[in-house]
């Protein structure tokens, strides 16, 4: 009896997750890998898109957009493709991974100097962090984030990075930053400004780069090449570039994009 | 070879081999505890002592940082005492690789003490030797080989550990970055070749520690 009662939990833990699929195939899916730093906003913008659009379904891949590229590349199935910086798109394009004519940019951020909300440090200048009370100083990896890249990038035009360079800890993405500096495991950390909003009770803002001191940060959405559902995909990327969309990337503090293809 | 892939399998070496030599005495200990004695929460302790064999790394992880980070339950005491935080040091790698490898030493060998036979050890106690003088003499001599197969294991466990790594000691260049994090960065940054080089080397070095373990462990882990 028992080993029969067995035999039924087994069969049902195989099929039971079939029967389900079977029945959510007539809702249309979406599948959007997405940079890390547009977590919060995009979960958002899904909710709302599935509101106004019944029967869709849109899933999120967040995470470092070096990543997500790398993912794509590997021939992971994805629909739509939001990228911190153009770098990692543009390669995509290079290899014609990207369905012609749908890339566009949507929104711009900045970089922003933290430390842990309770830090006693009294730093307010990207050049004291090469003072010796600074220890660890937490960044995105440049070879897997787009905001490492940022980072350097300004670090090495001020001059900084020679000097800092022995000091940085680099995560994986700027969620992994975050984590770092909310936790207090360093010291300060380099994040977009958005990531340093959401996290407003752990994290403190220090100091904000001069604009033009290094180039911001851009975000290009686009379709991918193989997408499932083009005529969604392209409903979705229209809809970020909406005003309900805008409203809320605008809400996380991104910079809004004029329209146009980037 | 690339400099970089060279630091990066010297460090992996050393944190194996400081994370074995922590885990051998003080596996052999718990594994003579839970092979010999009898009393009330062994089960427990055996669980215990198993559970990172199960657990995913990332919670190995977890843990390690909860308890040995900056503002952690230990840790904070050990950063006040000292300024001095293990986390993002190459000894945060070796302590990660040793939770996750100990299992293993203890396993292996406590399989190995108890296959000792009984009656050596009965006799040892009737010709009038202490306990420890039984264990060093008797017990540990005759599990040898299985010993030698949980160290063997245990570094091998310890090379590859990925993780609780990540997680407590960083992926930083030329510091914490053991092979497996090296890999890591690169494939997710696409240079394929060098991940390549690593992961084929990785696997021959892998495949020798298990032949070896094989090779002396004997009938102790078969």
């Amino acid at each position: 009896m028992r080993k029969k009662l067995y035999f039924l939990c087994l069969l049902l833990s195989i099929f039971l997750p079939l029967i389900g699929g079977g029945c959510s195939t007539r809702k249309k899916e979406l599948i959007v890998s997405a940079a890390a730093s547009l977590k919060d906003s995009f979960e958002e913008i899904g909710k709302a898109f599935e509101r106004e659009n019944k029967g869709t379904k849109v899933l999120f891949n967040f995470a470092g957009s070096g990543f997500l590229r790398v993912q794509i590349e590997g021939g992971a199935v994805v629909d739509v493709f939001a990228s911190a910086g153009e770098k990692d798109i543009d390669l995509l394009e290079k290899k014609g991974l990207i369905k012609r004519g749908t890339r566009r940019d949507f929104a711009e951020n900045e970089i922003v100097l933290i430390s842990p909300a309770r830090s006693k440090l009294d730093l307010h200048s990207f050049s004291q962090l090469s003072q010796p009370v600074v220890k660890y100083i937490a960044i995105a990896d440049p070879k897997l984030a787009p905001v490492g890249q940022y980072s350097k990038e300004f670090l090495e035009k001020q001059n900084l990075w020679k000097d800092v360079e022995k000091k940085i800890i680099p995560a994986g993405d700027v969620k992994g930053v975050l984590d770092y500096v909310a936790r207090g495991e360093v010291d300060v950390g380099i994040v977009y400004r958005t990531d340093a909003l959401i996290f407003s009770k752990a994290v403190k803002i220090l100091a904000v780069p001069p604009r033009g001191s290094y180039t911001p940060p851009r975000y290009p959405i686009a379709v991918m090449k193989n997408c499932r559902e083009p005529a969604l995909a392209e409903e979705f990327i229209l809809f970020v570039s909406s005003p309900t969309g805008q409203g809320i990337l605008k809400k996380y503090g991104f910079r809004t994009v004029a329209l146009g293809n980037g | 070879m690339d400099s970089s892939i060279l630091f990066s399998l010297r460090l992996s070496f050393q944190v194996a081999f400081l994370a074995t030599l922590l885990a051998t005495p003080l596996g052999i200990l718990i594994a003579y505890l839970l092979a010999m004695k009898n009393f009330r929460g062994k089960g427990a302790l055996d669980a215990f002592f198993t559970l990172p064999l199960v657990l995913p790394p990332v919670v190995v992880g977890y843990y390690l940082i909860v308890l040995f980070g900056k503002n952690g339950i230990i840790g904070k005491f050990l950063y006040e005492a000292t300024g001095w935080s293990i986390m993002f040091t190459w000894y945060a790698a070796v302590l990660a690789s040793f939770f996750v490898a100990f299992p293993l030493m203890v396993k292996t060998t406590k399989a190995a003490i108890e296959a000792v036979d009984k009656n050596l050890v009965d006799a040892s106690y009737t010709l009038g030797h202490t306990e420890w003088d039984t264990a060093l003499k008797v017990i540990l001599p005759l599990a040898k080989r299985g010993i030698i197969a949980g160290s063997i294991l245990t570094f091998a466990r310890a090379l590859g550990e990925f993780g609780a790594t990540l997680m407590f000691a960083g992926n930083i260049p030329g510091k914490t970055n053991t092979v497996p994090l090296a890999i890591f960065t690169y494939m997710t940054s696409g240079q394929y070749t060098k991940a390549h080089i690593m992961a084929v080397l990785f696997t021959l070095i892998s495949a020798i520690s298990l032949y070896m373990a094989n090779k002396y462990g004997g009938s102790a882990i078969r």
